[in-house]
């Protein structure tokens, strides 16, 4: 199993005492699986997201990504782990600002070690940034921002994508283009994908369906 | 992945160039002051040891023939009759385009040559036969040998401790060779610990002249002064310099943030990022460091020159004003560097250590300071201000006195945006209109964001006033006191006693005084120093400087019941007027009077002539000040060499030593001067580059207002009109501070090093001037942000508003 999720808390401080985002939450996901999530706003989608990705720590409970337990990882394995298995997809594209179209698609493969040109120029072709390349991210629109972050996360041919809203920030048209891309390049490369949606739409196009309410998936 | 992490923070540089330059120019400025300073000093010193061997050489009393080199016979003569003399031959050699100063002395009978370091073996296999035979032996500073080495055409070169660096030392025999002599001495050196009932140097060389040792200490003293404000100077800028490495190290890592936290979600290890930020900041380091070493070089060749012209109005030693590169000087600029780096990212490296990868991306410029952060600051500026205090009523020595000083100016500088902040509420509150009301709530908004670059201007115009007024406090006491101590017109010196008294009665009727100074060699509180026999005259009533004195005190002196004291020996023994002072082991007469003695290291004591000669009958009685009208001075000294046959170094016109010794201080304090503008400079480029890297985080402040109706240009105007607005009250904020700057350095840190306080004085006008150049320094710097502004597309503006930004 790629991710495995059991029993998963998670408290955040608030006003009138801790508010549990996470009530014991399980779940699992396996190699080639799409598995969307859905929930209200401010229902701990990404919360589970962060936690998956090691961006974050539960309070109890048991989460393994990739054989790595990451209850008991430090900052340097959960560190290895994203660099090497995960691919995140932000909804804030988080795009480094500083380095063109190119250097950002490249960057996490260059992290990781598997920098693999062919395959980059594919991914640019495929999202149609190829024209685009040499341009910084403040010159690029939203949709191709967010075009370069999904192609960021796929350089690496990671195993487990995750996505956050990935099209909350654009237009359903735009929206759509990017997700078929990406869903594209998953099938394509076996990865498994976790994306967070508030969109009925969207998930009806994974193979699986989660819904996050009052902390428990139904 | 260090690499992939590497390209990702530098490519940050790459798109703000301005940043690293701002950076890079920080780090060389704070480097470029303070290594310039570390180079004079470094190279002043190794200038005093050759001038310090040249006083140690004169510290032996010497015969010298006014008509040139002395015969050989001479020294038989003296040696036969059991003088213990030693002949020395000196001279100049050119070698290479430099001078050298040959000193031959007789190695059998002279002091020990130098300590050899050849190879790093003190145990050196050079003896006496090495030095006598053959082509004979030089020693000569190491600095010096390499070159030496390579003019060729001399004898085996071979480094020795001690000497200058264009000194060089040899057998007389060899000395000869080199200088073309014809081997005669220039002098004999007379050593210590003669034997008693020797015939008389008189009575067996009549021809020749016995010349006291030169005495420069006490003038030599004062160049410790001179190095003390050039390292005070230079810690300054130093630290004006970091607060713009901070200020730019501070925006680089706020700026980042995003991507810090994006680097470690693609998975850079956190351990892996700070290690990449740590080697980032060293490049960066290494880069402006080697830039400021390069640019301290060229300041401190640049100011070498004063600094070799007031060792050699100090020392009358022959000191080239050539700077030569130091290993050690590079590497201890580097290290200052690192450090200084490393403070200034320290705060930015230890938040980022802390940072969590989730922290949401807060829009908590770095530059907007809390409400929590002034609180702080606050806090912290009143700790320091009572640490000053309590070092100031309670403390003692120099490190307690720069720690104060250190406290208090940081203290100030931590006050300044709190003191500013209210300012502008005030005048806030008191405006009337939209715009003004804008423009105060605007001006207020800055303060965060410029408060690093202000800090740094009050750094440098406390500096400026500080130092400048400690120096112009010392120059008008210094003047006065040369006038007050040089009041005679000549100084004559006899050759001998009888030749003295011959004087004495000649001169009377042809001066309106003549003026005993006698002096005995006394142990005062337990350390070498002179009492002094004076006349009673009105040249001491009127003119002597006194600190303080018993209402009586000439008369006292006079009748020989009082004396007189130097400033430094009453504070070194802690007695006052009234007190005893003990002169001899059976002689102690109350004080009289307290007076100040710059420059002097030793205690010293002045009485009564009378008194001193009752106590020593055999005192040397040989020099006088003669006062005469100064349009009569050269007609007299042409008189006194005509009648008496004295040479012109026994008559010293002191008017002359005066211009000369103000022309001195002048250049002295005319390397402060240039310091003083350089450190202004760096806070003028803190400020510009301060509102340079705030220019593009304010538009989306100024873009409502001009989407509003305000213009561009007014928007520009009122740019500047902002930035000399803060620059002025900075200005007066820094005047207080300045002050007590100065109060410290005399009161405090002067007293503490050298035993003499010097009065403050002020000088309002030097002030004015300072402000006007704060201003334009501040001006011009918010002339290009400003100009920027103005031209600023309407397109770029609109940004502001659109959801893409």
């Amino acid at each position: 199993m790629l991710v495995s999720l059991d029993n998963v808390i998670k408290a955040y401080p608030g006003d009138a005492g801790d508010v549990r985002v996470l009530a014991g939450v399980s779940l699992t996901l396996d190699h080639g699986q799409t598995l969307a999530l859905t929930g209200e706003s401010g229902s701990g989608k990404s919360t589970l997201l962060h936690l998956v990705g090691g961006l974050d720590a539960a309070d109890a409970g048991r989460i393994v990504v990739n054989g790595v337990d990451l209850l008991g990882a430090g900052d340097a394995a959960r560190a290895e782990l994203r660099r090497l298995t995960i691919g995140i997809i932000f909804q804030q594209f988080n795009l480094i600002p500083s380095l063109t179209t190119a250097d950002n698609l490249a960057f996490q493969a260059r992290l990781a070690g598997r920098h693999d040109k062919a395959w980059l120029d594919e991914v640019a072709t495929r999202l149609g940034l190829s024209e685009h390349l040499g341009k910084y991210p403040e010159e690029l629109s939203g949709g191709q921002q967010q075009r370069v972050a999904v192609g960021r996360a796929l350089a690496s041919r990671p195993s487990l994508l995750l996505a956050d809203e990935p099209t909350g920030n654009l237009d359903e048209a735009t929206g759509d283009a990017v997700l078929d891309l990406m869903m594209g390049l998953v099938r394509d490369t076996g990865s498994a994908l976790l994306m967070v949606t508030h969109s009925e739409r969207l998930a009806t196009l994974c193979d699986g369906r989660r819904h996050l309410s009052a902390g428990q998936l139904t | 992945m260090m690499a992939a992490g590497w390209s990702a923070l530098w490519s940050h540089w790459r798109r703000h160039p301005l940043q690293l330059f701002t950076l890079i120019a920080g780090l060389a400025m704070a480097t470029a002051l303070w290594s310039g300073v570390q180079a004079i000093n470094g190279e002043a010193r190794t200038s005093y040891a050759e001038a310090e061997d040249a006083v140690a050489r004169a510290a032996l009393p010497r015969l010298v023939n006014p008509e040139g080199p002395i015969p050989i016979a001479y020294y038989v003569a003296l040696r036969r009759a059991g003088w213990d003399v030693t002949p020395l031959l000196e001279g100049p050699l050119r070698i290479d385009g430099s001078t050298f100063q040959v000193r031959g002395i007789e190695t059998l009978t002279a002091v020990a040559p130098p300590t050899v370091t050849d190879g790093g073996n003190t145990d050196t296999d050079i003896g006496p036969v090495d030095i006598l035979t053959g082509d004979g032996i030089v020693f000569a500073a190491r600095s010096a040998q390499a070159q030496l080495e390579d003019a060729g055409g001399l004898p085996r070169i071979v480094a020795a401790e001690g000497l200058g660096p264009r000194q060089l030392i040899t057998d007389i025999r060899t000395a000869t060779r080199l200088l073309g002599s014809d081997g005669a001495p220039t002098s004999l050196l007379i050593l210590p610990d003669q034997r008693p009932g020797l015939t008389p140097l008189a009575d067996l060389v009549p021809g020749l002249e016995e010349r006291d040792p030169v005495e420069t200490e006490d003038l030599g003293r004062l160049t410790d002064s001179f190095h003390l404000n050039l390292t005070a100077f230079g810690l300054l800028s130093f630290a004006v310099g970091l607060f713009i490495v901070h200020g730019a190290i501070g925006l680089a890592f706020e700026q980042r943030r995003a991507m810090f936290r994006t680097l470690r979600a693609l998975g850079l290890p956190l351990r892996q990022l700070v290690l990449l930020l740590i080697l980032e900041l060293g490049a960066i380091t290494i880069l402006g460091a080697l830039i400021g070493l390069a640019l301290g070089y060229l300041i401190a060749a640049l100011l070498l020159p004063d600094v070799a012209a007031t060792l050699r109005g100090l020392y009358g030693a022959p000191v080239e004003g050539g700077l030569v590169f130091r290993p050690l000087w590079a590497a201890a600029g580097l290290a200052m560097a690192a450090f200084g780096a490393g403070v200034a990212a320290a705060e930015g490296i230890w938040r980022v250590a802390r940072m969590p990868i989730l922290t949401g991306a807060m829009p908590r410029a770095w530059a907007l300071a809390s409400t929590r952060t002034l609180r702080r600051q606050g806090v912290l500026a009143v700790l320091l201000s009572v640490l000053a205090l309590v070092l100031a009523t309670m403390g003692s020595g120099l490190v307690a006195g720069f720690v104060m000083l250190g406290a208090l100016l940081v203290a100030a500088a931590l006050l300044l945006p709190i003191i500013l902040l209210a300012v502008l509420r005030t005048a806030e509150r008191a405006s009337k209109g939209v715009v003004a009301g804008w423009f105060w709530a605007d001006t207020r908004q800055q303060v965060p964001g410029l408060s690093l670059a202000l800090m740094a201007l009050l750094l440098a115009l406390a500096a400026n006033i500080g130092v400048g007024t400690m120096v112009a406090s010392f120059r008008t006491t210094f003047i006065g006191w040369l006038d007050q101590r040089l009041a005679s017109e000549l100084y004559v010196t006899a050759r001998t006693e009888d030749e003295a008294a011959r004087l004495r009665e000649w001169l009377a009727p042809r001066s309106e005084a003549v003026l005993p100074i006698w002096s005995v060699d006394a142990t005062l509180g337990g350390r070498q120093g002179e009492v002094y026999g004076i006349r009673d005259h009105a040249t001491y009533r009127d003119h002597w400087p006194l600190l303080g004195a018993a209402p009586d005190v000439w008369d006292r002196v006079a009748a020989g019941e009082g004396a007189l004291i130097n400033e430094q020996m009453a504070r070194r023994l802690g007695i006052g007027i009234g007190d005893p002072a003990d002169l001899a082991e059976d002689w102690a007469l109350p004080v009289a009077g307290v007076y100040s003695d710059y420059g002097n290291p030793q205690p010293q004591a002045i009485v009564g002539v009378e008194a001193l000669a009752a106590r020593y009958p055999d005192i040397s009685k040989l020099r006088h000040g003669i006062r005469v009208a100064p349009d009569r001075v050269n007609t007299l000294r042409a008189a006194l060499t005509d009648d008496f046959g004295l040479p012109d170094d026994l008559i010293i016109d002191q008017a002359a030593i005066k211009s000369l010794s103000v022309s001195i201080f002048e250049r002295t304090f005319a390397v402060t001067g240039a310091l003083n503008v350089l450190t202004l400079g760096i806070a003028a480029l803190a400020i510009l580059t301060s509102l340079l890297t705030l220019a593009g985080l304010r538009l989306p402040q100024l873009a409502p207002v001009w989407a509003i109706g305000l213009t561009r240009t007014k928007l520009g105007r009122l740019e500047v009109v902002r930035t000399l607005l803060l620059a002025v009250l900075t200005a007066i904020v820094a005047l207080p501070v300045g002050l007590l700057l100065a109060f410290v350095l005399l009161a405090i840190i002067n007293v503490e090093a050298f035993g003499w306080r010097i009065g403050m004085a002020y000088f309002p006008l030097d002030w004015l001037r300072l402000f006007l150049l704060a201003a334009l320094a501040a001006g011009l710097a918010a002339l290009l942000p400003a100009r920027r502004l103005a031209r600023t597309p309407p397109a770029i503006l609109l940004k502001v508003f659109a959801n893409e930004r």
